[in-house]
């Protein structure tokens, strides 16, 4: 009984918390992956091969506003699509570096603007990156400072 | 191990000074003899090596010594070979009579000289003789308990030092904190710099010359600069290591100097910022793996701008220093390196160096004053650590403001100097030289990318992007906005060279056509599609004379371009002498002229005016006060710099124009696969 108690707590923490996601990957450029990590790694595969997929309703999103101006485009891109386990948002910088965020479905209680801001904390940090003049563009990325902010985002489940 | 200092070849007793036993059991340590007392021979062979003496001359000594008899080289045996390579290096014959005086410590390869000299000193006056066996042997076997005054640890690890070099490999680093430790423990807050890398076998040899010393012959301080000279760079990052006495990521005041020389190096103003790739060029010399360069990098850049500050720049230093000393990477910056302890007490000094121009040869003098202060300080007990480290660092700074006093681009000796230093080799200092010769050279025209250039710029107005951002857009407008951007790291150096040149009236500027004349050929070059080089010679002219002053470089580069845009405003602009009114947009190249002062400020106001307003006024104040005669020697120089930096420049214009071109290119097929596509949906609309 105190276990079960104890897991609620724990869920409630969960949601009562910042937003966990699943899965965050970075994506270059030329649409291979510099960075990409998941929290329950037993299933890494699975979720490699969703952000794959994903790159496709991104370069659709992007390429629907590349008449214009890349300056009207916005770097958030939402939700790019939800299956029954998951959602999958999106992010693309102006260098066409695109970040995939994969979150639980079952977590109801995220908000876009959570979604958004850690869109923003994902920018920030690889922007911190490429700053350091030992990073080559095009590396993996191999940061601790990059690493312990995106375990910061994801889920603690188990 | 039971050594018996005295040996016993041929069983007379060989009495041993204080600072030769403590060097030979030092040296004895290092040589890894096993359980039995036998050194290994591979390094005993080496320390022969080192020491310099004719292969002929060792192989006497090991006869006379009793190793050549008993097959190996046990305590005695090694003992005597050491007082014997003395005598043959102090000229004396090879035989036991020759060691039973006073004999200097043999010098080992380069690095024993300060040893030599620091022991001479020592053992004269030190009552070595009377040392009984026994305290050799005492020491020897590590007992870390007597702790005689920290010059003693010094000497000894000065002796090891020359060690460490060819005994690098030998142990593993985690050992050292543990030994450290031990170091600091005994050494009453001395710091040891005992930071070679991996040198754990060195640790307790000189735990165990510590330990020897029931006497206190101290002479430390005076010789440890020239002891550490010998060493030379490379002992400097080692042993600017940590300070054991509190904490191995503490910087030293001799560390600081260091870096902050280095520092001066690469950035004149102790208050700016160096450049990501300027710093990144410096420390990749450390010959660390990138990852762990990157790791540092992270940790020491805390205001995430990618450049590094004085106290930054500190603190990657010392991480770098640490690193190669075997310390483990922190996670985290640790408290004694973060921003705010760096400004220690050693402000005051730094002060006193920041007072100095660029001219690192003063900064050296100034600091080898201080050192020698530290040294004072030392020897009044303060730890000495870096002291040694830094000493030789100043003496390796002096060299090289000799060679090249007054490089702006004064990275290039540091890293030079790096480069050595981390290489691990003591390296004499005279070998430096013509590396850094050779590498200043490279450097100065190494700006091929734009970025270098930007970066070499004194002041670039605004940060420039990168040229290939600015092709997003190839149309003319864009490429104005490129050369400026170019130009503006290529500011530096070298006139940009204006699209066109603007007929100028060649008679009057005919006197001042010398300084002009590199920039005009600058121009020529610089100018692809101006292919008129007299015009340009005329511009020079025109524009030199007024630009002699300052602003001549713009001006001229504004003449040149000017004719691109405008022609006619060549006219009016030859009366004023001073092709103000064609400044055009490319003007923003004109960085500099050959007075590379005058320029930058004056090139910073130009980009953002095409206007020619500006230059009116200045070549019309300019113009009058140019004598013609100061063209000449001077001028020369002046202009032969002035040309190197526009062909510099050149080759940075060119790539960009390949780019662009071929960016043209890429565009003109999307467009025709448009048009094409159009083509196919018109009949479709139509219907």
């Amino acid at each position: 009984m105190t276990c079960l108690c104890f897991l609620c707590v724990s869920r409630d923490y969960d949601e009562l918390s910042s937003i966990m996601a699943v899965c965050i990957a970075v994506i270059a450029k030329e649409n291979y992956p510099l960075y990409i990590r998941s929290v329950p790694t037993q299933n890494e595969l699975k979720f490699h091969y969703t952000v794959h997929t994903s790159l496709d309703v991104v370069e659709e999103k992007i390429s629907s506003v590349g008449k214009a101006l890349a300056d009207q485009r916005e770097l958030y891109l939402g939700l790019l699509y939800p299956t029954e386990d998951y959602k999958v948002y999106g992010y693309v910088t102006n260098s066409k570096v695109k970040f995939v965020i994969v979150v639980d479905s079952s977590n109801t209680s995220l908000r876009d603007n959570e979604i958004r801001s850690m869109f923003r904390k994902l920018h920030n940090s690889f922007t911190d990156v490429m700053c350091n003049p030992f990073y080559i563009p095009g590396d993996p990325i191999q940061s601790k400072a990059f690493d312990s902010m995106v375990s910061a985002m994801m889920v603690q489940a188990c | 191990m039971e050594q018996g200092p005295g040996a016993a070849t041929g069983g007379s007793f060989i009495s041993l000074s204080e600072n030769e036993q403590r060097c030979y059991s030092g040296l004895y340590t290092l040589c890894q003899a096993d359980s039995s007392g036998k050194l290994a021979s591979s390094k005993v062979g080496e320390l022969f090596r080192a020491s310099q003496l004719p292969a002929e001359t060792l192989h006497q000594i090991t006869e006379v010594c009793g190793a050549k008899r008993l097959g190996y080289f046990g305590t005695g045996q090694f003992y005597v070979a050491l007082k014997l390579l003395a005598a043959a290096q102090s000229g004396l014959p090879v035989r036991l009579d020759s060691i039973t005086g006073d004999l200097p410590l043999p010098i080992f390869s380069g690095a024993k000289s300060e040893a030599e000299m620091r022991y001479p000193n020592h053992s004269q006056s030190s009552d070595g003789q009377a040392q009984p066996l026994g305290s050799t042997a005492g020491p020897a076997l590590r007992t870390a308990s007597d702790r005689p005054a920290f010059r003693q640890p010094d000497n000894s690890m000065d002796k090891q030092e020359p060690w460490s070099p060819p005994r690098s490999p030998c142990t593993s680093p985690p050992q050292s904190p543990s030994t450290y430790c031990r170091y600091s423990v005994q050494r009453n807050g001395t710091e040891m710099l005992v930071g070679y890398e991996g040198k754990p076998p060195t640790r307790p040899a000189v735990l165990q010359e510590n330990s020897s010393p029931s006497h206190y012959a101290v002479k430390p301080a005076p010789e440890q600069p020239a002891i550490t000279r010998a060493q030379s760079t490379e002992k400097l990052p080692d042993r600017a290591t940590d300070d054991y006495s509190d904490d191995p990521w503490r910087i030293t005041e001799e560390q600081h100097d260091y870096y902050t020389n280095q520092f001066k190096n690469l950035q004149a103003d102790l208050g700016g910022l160096i450049r990501g790739t300027v710093a990144k060029n410096f420390f990749t010399k450390s010959k660390l793996p990138i990852h762990e360069l990157s790791h540092i990098w992270e940790l020491s850049d805390v205001d995430r701008d990618g450049a590094l500050t004085f106290p930054e720049f500190c603190t990657a230093f010392h991480l770098i220093v640490a690193r190669k000393n075997g310390y483990p990477l922190p996670e985290k910056l640790p408290p004694s390196l973060r921003p705010g302890p760096i400004a220690r007490g050693e402000v005051t000094v730094d002060s006193a160096e920041i007072t100095q121009p660029l001219i690192v040869f003063e900064d050296t003098t100034l600091r080898a004053t201080q050192q020698e202060k530290s040294m004072v300080e030392i020897q009044q007990g303060t730890p000495l650590p870096g002291l040694t480290t830094s000493k030789q660092d100043v003496k390796e700074e002096a060299r090289k403001p000799e060679l090249s006093p007054k490089r702006a681009p004064a990275t290039q000796e540091k890293p030079v100097q790096h480069v050595s230093a981390f290489n691990l080799k003591p390296d004499p200092p005279n070998e430096l030289d013509p590396n850094m010769k050779s590498r200043t050279r490279p450097r100065s025209y190494s700006s091929t990318s734009i970025d270098d250039a930007m970066k070499k710029a004194e002041e670039p107005p605004t940060p420039p992007p990168r040229p290939q951002k600015s092709h997003s857009r190839a149309s003319s407008l864009d490429l104005n906005k490129l050369f400026q951007q170019g130009s503006q790291g290529i500011k530096s150096g070298w006139l940009p060279p204006p699209p066109a040149l603007p007929p100028r009236p060649p008679a009057t500027q005919i006197p001042h056509f010398i300084p002009a004349a590199d920039k005009s050929s600058q121009k020529a070059v610089q100018q692809p599609n101006f292919a008129d080089f007299s015009r340009f010679r005329e511009e020079e002219e025109a524009g030199v004379h007024p630009e002699n002053q300052n602003q001549s470089p713009l001006r001229r580069a504004a003449g040149p371009s000017t004719e691109d845009l405008g022609p006619p405003k060549a006219e009016p602009s030859v009366g004023t002498q001073g092709h103000a009114p064609q400044k055009p947009v490319r003007r923003k190249y004109r960085p500099e002229s050959q007075n590379l002062d005058a320029t930058p400020p004056a090139s910073a106001p130009y980009p953002s005016t095409p206007a020619s307003t500006p230059y009116p006024s200045t070549p019309t104040a300019t113009a009058t006060t140019k004598p013609a005669q100061k063209l000449a020697p001077r001028q020369k120089r002046e202009i032969q710099t002035a040309i190197r930096k526009n062909k510099e420049a050149n080759a940075v214009l060119t790539r960009l124009n390949s780019e662009l071109q071929q960016k043209l290119k890429v565009v003109h097929q999307e467009r025709v696969t448009l048009e094409s596509q159009l083509e196919v949906l018109r009949p479709l609309t139509s219907s």
